[in-house]
């Protein structure tokens, strides 16, 4: 078992070769795929781009990428939490000399124990205490004012749009083409038991 | 017709009315579950006999307490002293502390939850020395 997990991070942790089996991966997909394109149009611009996509797969491939930190997601984790009170592990792991005199002292009676030592080890336990936790961190400003910022964004984008990009309002919307609109619609009497008309005086020559 | 008139008058209205106390009892319990439902002095002794357990482990501690908080209540002093003791056992004075925080959040805004929890538990705290989160001025920035 342990050999295997020793043979699956070397496999792991070779970001060359796991680079080169992608690269070529692709490659033989793009391959396929332009020589079925090829076969149909069977111009030099295809054949081109293959060969451009293969020395830049090469290039990407011989240089790999840097994997800076690994961190493996499937062991227990630290995480505060005010639903989780005691998180699956403690906060610090590895603890220097002073910390493991301090480990030891803990496991003697704690009615002798200094509020230093004790507030030492909850915070070699555990990272924030609860009112850490609830203490507001201001952030909504920050968002609210990403938010505003875009939306302002937006609305000079609206305004250069109506300036520069869209065509003049038609004459149909002028107020005097309106007005005349109106006074035709009355003349015509539109809806004059319950509508537009009915609320027209026509003696009065004024709105209902 | 007449008969549901006659069930609405007055006098039915009434014994309609006087009848429905009789009916809350039943209802209160689920009618369509056959599941025996867990009292609260169950609960607690579910979980009193759970964080008593001599060997309880570590990770036990942690899931119990982690449940237990999930749950919509505040424990009671006695369930707390047996997760004190668990503590104790487990040489993990950091835990102890954090239980007492995480029932104070517990309680919400019934600001007289947890000093009553504190005076039940004031023996069992002073005899493992534990320190509250007050004495040890966590409980503010």
């Amino acid at each position: 078992m342990a050999k295997l997990q020793r043979e699956f991070q070397r496999q792991t942790q070779c970001p060359k070769r796991v680079d080169i089996l992608f690269c070529s991966s692709v490659d033989t997909f793009v391959g396929t795929m332009l020589r079925l394109t090829a076969s149909r149009v069977g111009s030099l611009f295809t054949r081109r781009m293959v060969v451009a996509t293969t020395s830049s797969s090469v290039r990407m491939s011989s240089q790999g990428h840097e994997v800076s930190e690994v961190s493996d997601l499937s062991v227990p984790m630290y995480c505060d939490r005010l639903d989780t009170p005691l998180p699956d592990k403690p906060y610090q792991d590895a603890l220097s000399v002073a910390e493991k005199d301090l480990k030891q002292k803990e496991k003697g009676p704690w009615g002798q124990m200094s509020n230093e030592d004790k507030l030492a080890l909850y915070r070699l336990s555990f990272r924030q205490t609860y009112a850490e936790m609830k203490h507001p961190t201001g952030e909504w400003k920050t968002v609210i004012g990403g938010m505003l910022i875009f939306i302002g964004l937006t609305g000079l984008l609206v305004i250069w749009q109506r300036h520069y990009v869209y065509p003049p309002f038609p004459h149909t919307l002028d107020d005097d083409w309106q007005a005349r609109q109106v006074q035709r619609m009355l003349d015509m009497r539109v809806n004059p038991v319950e509508g537009f008309s009915a609320k027209w005086d026509y003696e009065k020559k004024q709105w209902k | 017709m007449f008969r549901a008139v006659v069930r609405l008058s007055v006098s039915g209205v009434r014994t309609l009315a006087r009848s429905r106390p009789a009916y809350t009892a039943p209802l209160a319990t689920r009618c369509y579950s056959h599941a025996s439902q867990e009292t609260d002095e169950e609960f607690d002794s579910r979980w009193v006999t759970y964080f008593s357990k001599p060997d309880l482990d570590s990770w036990e501690l942690r899931k119990g307490m982690n449940t237990l908080i999930g749950y919509d209540l505040v424990p009671e002093p006695k369930i707390l002293d047996s997760a004190l003791r668990a503590c104790r056992r487990l040489d993990d004075l950091a835990s102890a502390i954090r239980i007492l925080e995480a029932v104070k959040d517990k309680s919400g805004p019934h600001k007289d939850i947890y000093p009553y929890l504190i005076q039940e538990l004031q023996p069992t705290l002073d005899e493992l020395g534990i320190s509250t989160p007050e004495e040890l001025g966590i409980d503010r920035l």
